[in-house]
């Protein structure tokens, strides 16, 4: 799939699950995988680091 | 069979470990994104299937020990407990309680307002290390070596000023190698540990750049280990030691969602399959 910041050509790891988080090659966004069905997948805008991030 | 769940926000290598060892264990195993499930006052267990057990590991402090508030009012058996939680994220309500606890940590000065903690920190002379109380990764900790650099932090925090830059947590900067030690905790018993060499700075945070190394599991760590996870109130922690030239280990840090990506490459035990089993034996009590 495309990525949805520059269009560029993503591969999304066929074991990636829903939650994962994937980053653009080309432009470095990062995407949260939404949705996952077989080779459907739907991304989101992951969330920055928040302040309160951490262990 | 019983079921664990994993609560997660962000799903990191550690998430996906403790999933693959659930599911090694035969455990029917749960992932669970707390950005998407909604509780009201009128919810009830059955209503959600949170499994048996919960892992909770958000990578937001607050998401995770509000959420956790949220199992514990459905009566879900929740590791962290909302108590745990919420004294560990927070460092001056965690070095309080170590020393509330006799556990050996390092003097801490809190003051309330910027004057009052510059007006301290004059007192007590040069350096502190000033801590955000909430926050992980080193991020925001300074070694504070004069007045100038004191008034820099107290500006930015007076401008920001969000209700935790009103509480000034300074710290006297412990003579020690260039590293630190962390002991996972699974139900007070230490599983690993790791030094955690620095990168160059006086921070030893593995998310900065710190090396990770296999450290020995001491009698004195693990005695040490045990004693601040109680204090803490148990569960699985990681516990941050300091090699203090002067006092010997102290504790600095207790870690409420530990990471352990690094450590489990190394480590003689099977780290996320400990925390595994530590949740199931936990319910069948």
């Amino acid at each position: 799939m495309n990525c949805p910041e520059c269009d560029a050509s993503m591969n999304i790891p066929e074991d990636a699950s829903v939650g994962e988080i994937v980053s653009c090659p080309d432009c470095g966004a990062d995407f949260e995988i939404a949705k996952k069905d077989g080779s459907n997948v739907e991304l989101k805008q992951a969330e920055s680091v928040g302040e309160d991030w951490g262990e | 069979m019983s079921k664990v769940c994993i609560v997660f926000d962000r799903i990191r290598a550690e998430e996906k470990m403790l999933e693959k060892e659930a599911l090694n264990l035969g455990y029917d195993t749960l992932m669970l994104d707390a950005k998407i499930t909604q509780v009201n006052t009128d919810t009830k267990k059955q209503d959600l299937d949170l499994g048996d057990v919960v892992l909770e590991r958000c990578v937001s402090y607050y998401r995770g020990l509000h959420f956790t508030s949220c199992l514990e009012f459905l009566d879900i058996p929740v590791i962290n407990k909302f108590q745990v939680a919420n004294v560990c994220g927070n460092k001056m309500f965690m070095t309080l309680l170590l020393k509330k606890h006799n556990v050996p940590t390092p003097k801490t000065y809190f003051s309330f307002t910027s004057e009052s903690a510059t007006e301290n920190l004059e007192k007590t002379g040069y350096p502190l290390v000033i801590k955000p109380v909430i926050g992980s990764w080193g991020r925001g900790v300074m070694a504070i070596r004069d007045k100038d650099t004191m008034d820099a932090v107290c500006e930015i925090r007076d401008i920001t000023d969000s209700p935790h830059d009103r509480i000034y947590y300074l710290q006297e900067l412990v003579n020690r190698p260039p590293r630190d030690i962390r002991v996972i905790t699974v139900g007070d018993q230490p599983v690993a540990a790791m030094y955690r060499k620095s990168s160059g700075g006086f921070k030893t945070n593995v998310a900065l750049g710190a090396e990770p190394e296999l450290c020995p599991l001491t009698k004195e760590i693990e005695d040490l280990a045990v004693k601040a996870s109680q204090a803490m109130g148990g569960g699985i922690l990681g516990i941050d030691m300091m090699e203090d030239e002067k006092n010997g280990l102290i504790v600095h840090e207790v870690n409420n969602t530990v990471e352990f990506k690094g450590l489990s490459r190394v480590a003689e035990k099977n780290i996320p399959k400990e925390m595994v089993e530590y949740a199931i034996n936990y319910i069948r009590k």
